[in-house]
């Protein structure tokens, strides 16, 4: 690789990668860490930017928006389908996009329903499936489902060509990585000897030496009609485990794609930081693209300078007698102000609170100084104090990550 | 003690409080057990609202009380045991504090002992290829693992005589499914062993005086969203009682209407040049921290507002202070602790 120089100087071909040149440069990026840091946010801010700088054609798709966000984003009731994000919020936020912004809805349910419509080889199968009641509880409620059908529909969706780039927002799953291994989980489950266990006719199965124990003590546990209802279940699901195996198979590659990039989402706080290492570092072991780290909800850095904590420790010890001397400055105004008692107290407050807060700022600097991976793109975002929910909001945040 | 919002910060945030789409209050009639004396409580929340934090801090208190008690991790994501700085759990439990014993929940280590111990079916030689087996068949069959997990919890407070187990159960996206496995796995499963095991199992979650869940949220946007969605799930989907929320990470207020106004008198331009020459540096910074910080929570004041309205007003909200601390570890567990011991009178 060239060596890195400074931007605008004639030998200096590559510039030091950004947001900027990252989301212009990959077609695919997966938004992911640990939860409550801001991921959902994260990408559609990420979205937006392309959206208004390169002038692509931007799909976000996310799993749980916050409501007033999925307001925004024109998503309130839509589900699963892409939706345009309407001119009038663009106006709203005083934006001319040179591209596109869609966005749409992971739903878990429709996901699947519609990949069986898809895969089924008839429809008297489709239906039947549909209508069993372990497929239902499957689809609806099972938890680990998400982290397939997000990478599915992520799959479905550049498989259909019709935008430049996606971003997309992972589920909150029990583990950061579960969704990573989704596809050859699933894979592995078709091809699996407990599945053809579970599809054997159920009279020869225990006279089966290898199935017989497991059949044994599942009836046992579960008794024989349960079982028989799984059975059942998957005989009708036998015609489609080769269309899934290798799906399973192409999503996993395309996440493992040139085109295809991750950004890790984090706050400066131990637990979900931790998280957010094992994970980067997981991405680079399994030789995936670790495109960028994103740190949210970071503290400003006037609060991390000992000249701030010298003052404040000055207004808290000299409360008193600086609030004498400021009593006639500060009542200019209004002399209710003037009360000497009552500016000592907002003074010795107001270091306090400053002194508190300077504890956090300087634990989260070293936390940042110690990171123990090194992404191409390191982002950090300050901490906002009013909640994201429009395009305004998103942009701002957009361009705290972009350069 | 946490700094409670008052009514004056109510009235700033009554205004944005209430979104058109709230769910309305969800209502438990049964009678509400004081925490601490519930036996088997599990605790939940959303990522990153210190979920792991309260359930180890809810066990120590316990434990400091005189109590014999054991706490679960059901995620086994190994994150507990630095709250205790102790060496990573395994599934036979270990005292790691005087009176507090953890263990970390194993599906395969769990079904061993379930079929050992309550279906009496002989275990003979290696049960790996089984377990994994019935690993798969939890993948393909919902609840058969969550029975395995709270079974193995109720089976805990039933036969070992802990006088309270705490669960750091799955996230709130996650808790339902485990809670209501019982009721799911007993609409599926007609006969069977497993259908008196859980027949037990729901009476034991259904009993308000035994079994509570403990929601932890922070004053936030999306974790007040869904502590209220989970609340109202909890109600409709299991049997299970909502029998508190945590609200955690509450900062402290700085200021009254009054002090508010003389704090903005000197920020202005002339006090603000006057007090840099007095302190002879540049107090700017200080006075931006502050603003700031009443800021950040003014907005939090808002969602505080949209909670408490829509959660029953008979299940307590317990407030926890945001912690100012370099500390991690046993320390802030400690202080955590401390905090929840004085919200709940002690």
């Amino acid at each position: 690789m060239a060596p890195r120089t400074p931007k605008g100087k004639a030998d200096a071909p590559v510039p030091a990668p950004t947001m900027d040149s990252l989301l212009a440069t990959k077609e695919i990026v997966v938004a992911c860490g640990p939860g409550g840091v801001g991921k959902t946010t994260t990408a559609a801010a990420s979205a937006l930017m392309a959206a208004v700088n390169h002038g692509s054609k931007v799909l976000v798709l996310t799993v749980d928006p916050a409501k007033r966000l999925a307001n925004a984003l024109g998503l309130d009731g839509i589900g699963n389908t892409e939706h345009k994000v309407p001119a009038s919020a663009f106006r709203a936020a005083g934006l001319k996009p040179r591209g596109e912004l869609w966005a749409a809805m992971l739903d878990t349910k429709e996901s699947w329903d519609s990949l069986i419509r898809h895969h089924a080889p008839d429809e008297q199968t489709r239906d039947e499936i549909l209508a069993n009641p372990l497929y239902q509880s499957i689809s609806g409620r099972f938890i680990q489902s998400h982290d397939y059908i997000a990478m599915e529909r992520l799959y479905e969706i550049h498989l259909s060509a019709e935008y430049d780039l996606i971003v997309v927002d992972t589920p909150p799953t029990r583990n950061a990585l579960d969704f990573l291994d989704a596809p050859e989980r699933m894979a592995d489950f078709f091809s699996s000897r407990l599945l053809r266990w579970l599809i054997v006719p159920y009279r020869s199965k225990l006279v089966n030496v290898a199935t017989k124990p497991f059949y044994q003590i599942s009836d046992r546990i579960l008794g024989t009609e349960f079982m028989s209802d799984i059975s059942e279940f998957f005989i009708l699901f036998q015609t489609m485990y080769d269309g899934f195996v290798e799906r399973s198979k192409a999503v996993g590659r395309l996440l493992a794609d040139r085109r295809t990039t991750f950004v890790v989402v984090s706050t400066l706080e131990a637990t979900p930081l931790r998280e957010a290492e094992f994970f980067a570092e997981q991405l680079t072991a399994r030789r995936l693209h670790l495109g960028a780290i994103v740190l949210n909800k970071v503290l400003p850095d006037y609060l991390q300078g000992r000249a701030g904590a010298k003052v404040a420790e000055a207004m808290k010890d000299r409360a008193e007698d600086l609030a004498v001397e400021l009593a006639p400055v500060v009542g200019a105004g209004d002399p209710a102000l003037a009360d000497p008692a009552q500016i000592a107290r907002v003074l010795t407050e107001v270091a306090d609170s400053y002194l508190n807060f300077q504890v956090v700022a300087l634990r989260e600097m070293e936390e940042r100084a110690n990171l123990a991976v090194a992404p191409e793109v390191l982002a950090t975002v300050p901490f906002f104090d009013t909640d994201i929910y429009d395009l305004s909001g998103l942009l701002r945040l957009g361009e705290q990550i972009w350069d | 003690m946490a700094d409670r919002p008052d009514a004056a910060e109510a009235a700033d945030a009554a205004d944005a409080a209430h979104g058109p789409g709230d769910p309305a209050p969800t209502a438990d009639a049964r009678p509400m057990t004081p925490l601490l004396d519930r036996k088997l409580v599990f605790v939940t929340g959303k990522g990153g609202t210190g979920k792991t934090t309260v359930a180890s801090a809810l066990a120590l208190l316990a434990s400091s009380r005189g109590k014999r008690v054991l706490i679960c991790e059901a995620d086994a994501k190994g994150e507990l045991a630095a709250y205790y700085e102790c060496p990573p759990m395994a599934f036979k439990e270990k005292e790691v504090q005087p009176g507090l014993f953890a263990m970390a929940m194993d599906t395969e280590a769990s079904l061993r002992e379930y079929l050992r111990l309550q279906l009496r079916v002989p275990v003979v030689g290696r049960i790996g290829p089984v377990a994994k087996a019935f690993d798969f068949l939890g993948t393909a069959a919902p609840g058969v693992r969550e029975i395995l997990t709270v079974g193995k919890f109720c089976w805990e407070v039933r036969e070992k005589g802990w006088d309270m187990v705490v669960v750091d159960a799955p996230a709130s996206g996650h808790i339902v499914g485990q809670l209501a496995a019982p009721q799911a796995v007993n609409g599926l499963v007609k006969v069977g062993l497993i259908r008196s095991q859980t027949d037990w199992m729901l009476e034991m979650l259904s009993d308000p005086a035994i079994t509570g869940l403990l929601a932890v949220c922070t004053p936030e946007e999306m974790p007040v969203t869904e502590t209220i969605e989970l609340a109202a799930r909890v109600e409709q989907e299991t049997t299970v009682q909502l029998a508190g929320v945590v609200v955690n990470r509450v900062l402290p207020e700085l200021f009254g209407r009054k002090e508010e106004a003389v704090f903005e008198a000197l920020a202005g331009a002339g006090p603000l040049a006057e007090l840099d020459t007095l302190v002879d540096g540049d107090a700017g910074p200080v006075l931006e921290a502050a603003r700031l910080a009443v800021t950040m929570r003014r907005t939090r004041a808002t969602h505080l507002e949209r909670l408490r309205a829509g959660i029953d007003p008979g299940v307590p909200l317990l407030y926890l202070p945001y912690l100012f601390t370099r500390a991690h570890g046993l320390r802030t567990t400690r202080q955590v602790a401390g905090s929840l011991g004085e919200e709940l009178g002690y």
